[in-house]
């Protein structure tokens, strides 16, 4: 009770006020994201920055040049830059919303009441996720491996030919893809199986009481409700596509004959094994700006919309 | 009942071939590079494990390469998780000046390409005479955007009440973050610190960019540095990829729940 009278009294109980808002020492905000900020600015936006001043030198050696636009003039001259983009974008606009749906139907799946087993199922699907991408690129490398891997001669009993897997173009970019939806398939999952049981549940029955069918019920009430997380996910695959690296660089080195060759592979031969760092540069600001340009393409498209 | 027995069974099939690859990893790991390649391939344990990691031990030291990467991950994921914490704190529980554009800044590292910084980076390090350090592998990404963003979330369901509670008691503001904030952030703070680990020790690129030297490596460049030569000891890779995957898998195994939930409180509110 004498707290209570004491806080009542003018002078403290104002400063209780205030502090309740916005702390005493005004500093202290500060003080807690300052590290943070510090740390992004030297080792984030200063690269960054420096990063576009480098791509206007051209690199020679040890000598560097002022060559203003002329590696950006280089890199649209470049067929095999268009290559490493093409390449990313067949994987984009194939192994992406294959992925994606793939997600949402497992999610859908593991959601369902009918399901039994599901700690079991669920934690089988979301294993690959804490696989390292070197360590599975290599697995899926030997896996696949033309001659003697375990998928081909599983193939074999089933009476396939083998497949040139790595080895022809085409098949390798398949290989790869599929490296990719085994990796981030339950990934993308557990975001939707997330979205979908914040879901409130009485527009599912709202739902069964105007006799809608499991379709009906899937394409008006799961579809819309899952539409702001299919932009996260949208987003997020989109941007670690267009910075694929680990997996062609481990299962297949860009190859056969540059064809799963892509951006980042192409940014690393440049500035690390030819030591051209304009150029590198160059590539690292085209793949930033695409990255760009796309996310507020996808922005538009999907996320005014409830 | 036929429509739950289908399900179940369907996704159990599927979960199966989801889960082969781990199987095999374990299998192929216990065998001597000829009899991974064998026709038919070992589908069963073989007993040549402890040869595989002798012969990982003898081209690329890998103790050492082992201990390189357990002390980055754990240096990494404390010094990581207070940072990314007491930033989330910041952003969450305080009003100041500047505090939505310099937190707009921060998420701009969610969509800037990693590869955007790396060759400036790399010159950074050699200026600074860091390249094969711990800290040249540590320091740059210990401002992870998706940590700071995931504690922020989780932060900001804290009650009001109970930092004020804490201030009119007197409690100073640094005793208050470790005091109050901190305790019942604790399935939040398991996630973030299952995901700079995961992170940190899986990462690839920026270490084969900055370690220069074998006795420098960590688990995924030893493993990649085996590969390519005609004589590659494939057994000896896929016993180091299972000594990197299977610590990883069973820390998720055991703390999965708290991964789990951790991501979705990052995912799920807009």
């Amino acid at each position: 009770m004498t707290v209570l009278t004491q806080r009542a009294g003018a002078p403290p109980a104002k400063r209780a006020l205030t502090r309740r808002g916005r702390p005493a020492g005004t500093i202290a905000p500060y003080l807690f994201v300052a590290p943070a900020l510090l740390l992004f600015a030297a080792f984030k936006l200063y690269p960054i920055a420096w990063s576009f001043w480098l791509s206007l030198f051209r690199t020679d050696g040890a000598l560097q040049t002022f060559a203003g636009a002329a590696n950006y003039r280089r890199l649209v001259a470049d067929p095999l830059f268009w290559t490493a983009l093409g390449n990313t974008g067949i994987i984009l606009l194939v192994q992406v919303p294959l992925m994606l749906a793939l997600a949402m139907g497992l999610a859908v799946a593991l959601n369902s009441p009918l399901l039994r087993f599901k700690g079991f199922i669920r934690l089988g699907f979301f294993m690959p996720m804490v696989t390292g991408l070197v360590a599975y690129g290599l697995l899926f490398a030997i896996l696949l491996n033309p001659q003697s891997g375990l998928v081909n001669w599983a193939l074999g009993l089933a009476g396939v030919d083998p497949v040139p897997w790595l080895t022809d173009g085409l098949w390798a970019k398949i290989a790869v893809g599929l490296a990719l939806t085994w990796h981030y398939t339950g990934y993308n999952a557990v975001i939707y199986l997330a979205r979908l049981q914040a879901l409130p549940k009485d527009h599912y029955d709202a739902a069964a009481v105007d006799g809608a069918g499991a379709w009906h019920r899937f394409r008006h009430v799961t579809l819309p409700g899952l539409r702001p997380v299919m932009l996260l996910t949208l987003v997020m695959s989109t941007i670690g596509t267009l910075q694929l690296f680990d997996e062609p660089y481990v299962m297949t080195g860009g190859g056969p004959d540059n064809n799963t060759m892509t951006l980042g592979l192409y940014l690393y031969a440049n500035g690390f094994r030819y030591f051209d760092f304009g150029y590198a540069s160059a590539i690292a600001y085209a793949l930033a700006v695409i990255i760009g340009i796309l996310g507020v393409v996808q922005f538009k498209f999907l996320g005014d919309k409830p | 009942m036929t429509r739950r027995v289908m399900l179940t069974s369907s996704l159990l099939v599927t979960v199966t071939v989801v889960l082969v690859p781990f199987y095999w990893l374990i299998v192929a790991s216990t065998h001597r590079t000829a009899e991974v390649f064998a026709d038919p391939p070992p589908l069963l344990p073989g007993g040549h494990l402890l040869d595989n990691l002798a012969s990982l031990e003898s081209t690329v030291g890998f103790s050492r390469v082992v201990l390189n990467s357990t002390l980055i991950a754990v240096i990494y994921t404390l010094l990581a998780g207070l940072v990314c914490t007491m930033a989330g704190y910041g952003f969450a529980k305080f009003t100041f000046r500047g505090r939505e554009p310099l937190f707009g800044l921060l998420m701009l590292g969610l969509v800037i390409p990693s590869q955007v910084t790396l060759v400036p980076l790399f010159k950074m390090m050699l200026a600074l005479d860091w390249l094969n350090t711990y800290q040249a592998i540590v320091l740059p990404n210990l401002a992870l955007p998706f940590g700071i963003f995931l504690m922020r979330q989780s932060i900001s369901a804290l009650p009001d009440e109970l930092l004020s509670a804490g201030r009119v008691d007197g409690c100073g503001e640094l005793r208050l973050f470790w005091r109050v904030v901190l305790p019942p952030m604790r399935p939040a703070l398991a996630a973030l610190g299952i995901y700079l680990f995961l992170y940190q020790w899986n990462d690839f690129v920026w270490p084969l960019i900055a370690l220069r030297t074998r006795d420098a490596y960590t688990i995924p460049l030893a493993i990649a540095s085996l590969q390519g030569s005609n004589d590659t000891d494939y057994g000896a890779i896929l016993a180091g990829t299972a000594v990197a995957a299977i610590p990883m898998a069973i820390l998720f195994l055991l703390l999965q729940r708290h991964f789990v939930s951790g991501l979705l409180a990052g995912a799920v509110k807009e």
